[in-house]
């Protein structure tokens, strides 16, 4: 009923101007790259042939509907099969296609070219988030959709760029060849930025490359182009160019950062420091499956919230976490994330909600079961 | 025995219900064919006004994002192995032994068997909703490793593809054991109606390629319940191995959906345009090409997982390729047209929206053909676009079209032309409306399969949404006419429309119980010629045999 309700309201909606941003958009987005500027290019040629095909012919066709109508009082030429017109309309559509194959021939040896970048990045798709790794500075990060819940469930206004938003960008240089590795971690996901002209499947188990070079600074988002489960339509991608200075002082401040965490993890820590971190961290990557409220999915996600694992020996709940239960949606978290935020996240869940144990988990004990 | 009885006799069915469960007339059955797709139509279109709904504007409103991904998927799975080919097989059971004057199909009751499969698997799908976890949700396409997650559901989804696929390998070695073995005398196989062509092809291909498909679920059921690692890296397997068998068995079922179209579209045209089919042995040889050709295209679905140039290369041209006979097709059609005597009955309405509709969808076709664009569009809404003006606008619409030109010789009535063109003219603009702008949310960047989305994309969704909730209001009238039409109405000839060819039209309507009971029946009727509406027939003097407009 409440559907039924909504259904309404959204039809008395209907006239009111909608949100500023809707733009219209009827053409591949502005490219920004070589290989999208090529793509748009032969996109532009193809549409034309078909448009002039189509009005020769349904030219002729309507032309026939209007004519040759019994209403108009038009008798039927009974004739049929005509050898010279039958070999015209099947060898010229092959000579357009041959002139069509020929831009397309040559963008795609452009795009297969992944040789000599300037910068290689290895991309992983989670459910639902990706991991950019920058193999030649050690910097490693994940990147989670930015939007609010709130937005999402109609609760607040939606933002500018709704669900195309980040915690953390992709960060490239500008007029750099960027070569992207992809894969995946669970299921296949497809990394996908329409203004630089990529998209690429990332393939559980499997390495693949494309590569692109952005010709102007600025952002760039995509969302990924697979279907990868529940929240597919929620983890986007956001490129952001920099000129090469700016790359640098991004670099330099990542690094620091990391050097930062590394100290971190040898400390010990608090129950309430923990379970702090760990509400953010379980919020990031697991409420999607297992709820905010910890009460999961019925027949899909299992219960935290009153769970055995949960509320028995440490040990089999950090495992459960650090490697995941193979053949199911339960992910290894361990490549993913620091002992630090292990040892957060599963703090919080023995002690949130009705589950109350009082034990803190360390980072310590998370490294010790690594492997 | 049998042909002792004229088919004026009337040997009537058995009554009651047990008459639909037993019976193995294939005029019965074709019924049954018929009312089980548009049953399941009506289920799977519920799906999509959900769907239509949910997105209406961006935000989460109706539906969770995982009961979403069960709708697109049943809708899919729906559409295709319950409404488009169920609907051609009941076409092919009604109109084949009509049209090639055989007195039924080769094998009755394996025919009464391959029908009653259907509502079985269909209840194993729809039924799967009430299961815990909900009804399979990783898409038609049911790629692993995330059909791999799923629950009890998608077991029994594999199931009723293994049962779906039981019942068309059935129903294709039926149809073409009918047509090589069963056809009149005199007809040979260059004098038969392009429909039983079409589906004689059609049938080679399902028989070629449901096993495929019943092999890559099979892979998938093992991967998930015995331990095998067809599609798990961490196995040795390769998910996208998956995807290429998948293909080989998918790329052939878009033809298996789109060549009986075909055939009712070449069976149409002529007739309200009152002359034969412009190039009937052409159509034969491009029927056969486009069939051919549907088995070198597969991963032209695939151009973003990776291949290897050289492959990319092979898969665009020989898809690009296959534009040519499908050219060869859309201007026969054309030609069939000009300087006809053309009349604009709901059919014939149908069929030349089709022929443009179409012909939108294989140009959509020809732009995803060109590996490079198809990397910006492959999964987004333009793919939806193009699917559904093939498929839609394509298959669904020559149904519509058969339904209409048939269902006086199927009930005895003519149907309200009125209602038919209101109906026509309803989904014909309501379904650009609902398609047209997706190419528009595809080409900005709007992936397919999501429940929710940015705010760009708001505008046309609505718009789209709107002309989605138009056509689907509008698919209850053809319930009202189909209704009607079986309850009463003007008497229908036996020669129903003025320029219909073939001997479906030499028996009475409605069709008797039994009819072809006697070889020579159909033979009478071939020779000689019967007088065309519009003149005599003209221009077949180029055929060497004898022209027999009956048999176009
Ligand atoms: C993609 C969905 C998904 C995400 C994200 C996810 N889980 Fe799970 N989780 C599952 C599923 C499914 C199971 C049940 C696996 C099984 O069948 O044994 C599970 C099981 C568990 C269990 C064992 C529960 C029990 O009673 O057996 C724990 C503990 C757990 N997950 C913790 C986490 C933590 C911590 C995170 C975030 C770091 C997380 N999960 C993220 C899907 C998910
Ligand atoms: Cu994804
Ligand atoms: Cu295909």
């Amino acid at each position: 009923m409440k559907a039924f309700r909504t259904l309404w309201a959204s039809a008395g909606l209907l006239w009111l101007p909608g949100p500023a941003l809707s733009a219209w958009q009827l053409n591949l987005p502005v490219p920004r790259s070589e290989i999208a500027r090529q793509i748009h290019d032969l996109h532009t040629l193809i549409l034309w042939v078909c448009v002039g095909i189509f009005v020769v012919v349904f030219g002729v066709m309507f032309y026939a509907l209007w004519r040759h109508r019994k209403a108009a009082g038009h008798a039927a030429r009974h004739f049929h099969e005509n050898t010279a017109v039958e070999v015209a309309w099947t060898a010229i559509p092959f000579l357009i296609l041959v002139g069509m194959a020929w831009p397309a021939t040559r963008t795609i040896l452009a795009q297969k070219d992944t040789s000599d970048p300037d910068l290689t990045v290895k991309v992983t798709g989670y459910q639902w988030k990706w991991e950019y790794d920058y193999l030649q500075e050690g910097v490693k990060y994940l990147s989670v959709l930015a939007t609010p819940r709130e937005q999402i469930e109609n609760r607040a206004a939606k933002g500018e760029h709704y669900l195309l938003e980040v915690d953390e960008p992709l960060v490239v240089p500008v007029g750099r060849k960027v070569r992207v590795l992809l894969t995946a971690n669970d299921v296949i996901h497809a990394w996908w930025v329409p203004a630089l002209g990529v998209k690429q499947d990332a393939i559980p188990g499997f390495i693949r490359d494309t590569w692109f070079r952005a010709a102007a600074v600025g952002t760039y988002r995509g969302q990924c182009a697979e279907l990868c489960g529940r929240d597919h339509a929620f983890m986007p991608i956001v490129v952001e160019v920099k000129s090469e200075a700016d790359y640098r002082a991004w670099l330099a401040d990542r690094k620091a950062k990391l050097a930062a965490a590394a100290a971190e993890a040898g400390k010990a820590f608090g129950l309430d420091e923990l379970k702090a971190r760990g509400e953010k961290v379980y919020a990031a990557n697991c409420a999607a499956c297992h709820q905010p409220d910890g009460k999961g999915i019925p027949g899909v996600f299992p219960a935290v919230d009153g769970s055995k694992v949960a509320l028995g020996p440490r040990q089999g709940h950090i495992e459960v976490v650090l490697h995941g239960r193979p053949g199911t949606a339960m992910a290894a978290f361990g490549p993913q994330l620091s002992d630090v935020d292990l040892a957060a996240v599963v703090t919080y869940q023995r002690n949130a909600w009705g589950n109350r144990t009082g034990e803190a988990v360390q980072p310590a004990e998370v490294r010790a079961l690594r492997k | 025995m049998q042909a002792t009885h004229a088919p004026e006799h009337g040997h009537g069915p058995p009554g009651g219900l047990m008459r639909w469960v037993t019976t193995t007339n294939h005029k019965d059955i074709g019924t049954l064919y018929l009312w089980f797709a548009g049953v399941m139509f009506f289920v799977a279109g519920s799906m999509a006004m959900l769907i239509r709904a949910e997105l209406f504007q961006p935000g989460l409103q109706l539906v969770q994002p995982e009961v979403f991904n069960q709708l697109t998927t049943l809708h899919g799975l729906i559409m295709i192995f319950g409404v488009i080919m169920p609907a051609f097989t009941g076409f092919a059971n009604w109109q084949v032994p009509l049209m090639i004057g055989a007195p039924d199909m080769a094998f009755p009751r394996m025919n009464n068997w391959s029908f009653w499969l259907l509502p079985v698997a269909a209840a194993f799908l729809v039924g799967s909703t009430l299961l815990p976890g909900g009804a399979v949700a990783g898409g038609w396409t049911m790629y692993p490793p995330l059909f791999i997650q799923g629950g009890i559901s998608y077991d029994l989804t594999i199931f009723a593809v293994h049962i779906m696929g039981a019942s068309s390998i059935m129903g294709a070695i039926n149809i073409i054991t009918t047509i090589l073995n069963m056809r009149a005398p005199g007809m040979g196989m260059m004098k038969l109606p392009l429909f039983v062509w079409t589906w004689l092809i059609t049938a080679f291909l399902l028989i070629a390629v449901m096993p495929v498909l019943a092999g890559a679920v099979t892979m998938l059921l093992t991967d998930r319940n015995f331990g095998t690692h067809f599609f798990d890296a961490a196995g040795g397997g390769d998910p996208v191995l998956f995807q290429h068998v998948f293909w080989f068995f998918g790329h052939p079922e878009v033809y298996i959906l789109i060549l009986p179209a075909f055939g009712i579209i070449s069976t149409i045209l002529p007739t309200f345009a009152r002359k034969p089919l412009f190039g009937y042995a052409s159509m034969v040889y491009a029927t056969a090409s486009i069939a051919i050709l549907s088995f070198l295209v597969w991963a032209h679905h695939m151009f973003t997982v990776g291949l290897p140039a050289g492959a990319q290369l092979f898969f665009m041209y020989a898809t690009m390729l296959i534009a040519v006979p499908t050219g060869v097709k859309v201007f026969n059609w054309v030609a069939t047209l000009w300087r006809g005597s053309m009349t604009f009955e709901t059919p014939m309405l149908f069929a030349v929206a089709f022929v443009c509709l179409f012909t939108i969808g294989g140009f959509s076709g020809l732009v995803l053909a060109m590996a490079p664009v198809d990397i910006q569009l492959h999964d987004t809404y333009y793919v939806v676009a193009h699917f559904h003006y093939v498929l839609v606008s394509g298959a669904l619409f020559s149904i519509y079209a058969g339904v209409y030109y048939w269902l006086p010789k199927w009930t005895g009535h003519m149907y309200d032309e009125r209602l038919g063109r209101w109906h026509f003219w309803l989904s014909a603009i309501s379904f650009n409306v609902l398609f047209f702008p997706q190419h528009f949310l595809g080409l900005a960047g709007m992936p397919r399969r999501i429940p929710d989305y940015a705010l760009q994309f708001a505008d046309f969704n609505r718009i789209s949404s709107i002309g989605g909730f138009v056509f689907g209001a509008s698919q209850i009238l053809l319930l009202i006419v189909i209704v009607k039409c079986i309850r009463g109405g003007a008497r229908a000839e036996a020669r129903a429309w003025e320029g219909a060819q073939g001997l479906e039209w030499t028996v009475p309507s409605p069709a008797p119980y039994h009819t072809f009971l006697e070889p020579d029946v159909a033979e009478r009727h071939l020779s000689p010629p019967l007088p065309q509406a519009g003149g005599p027939p003209s221009g077949d003097e180029g055929r060497g045999e004898g022209y027999a407009p009956e048999l176009r």
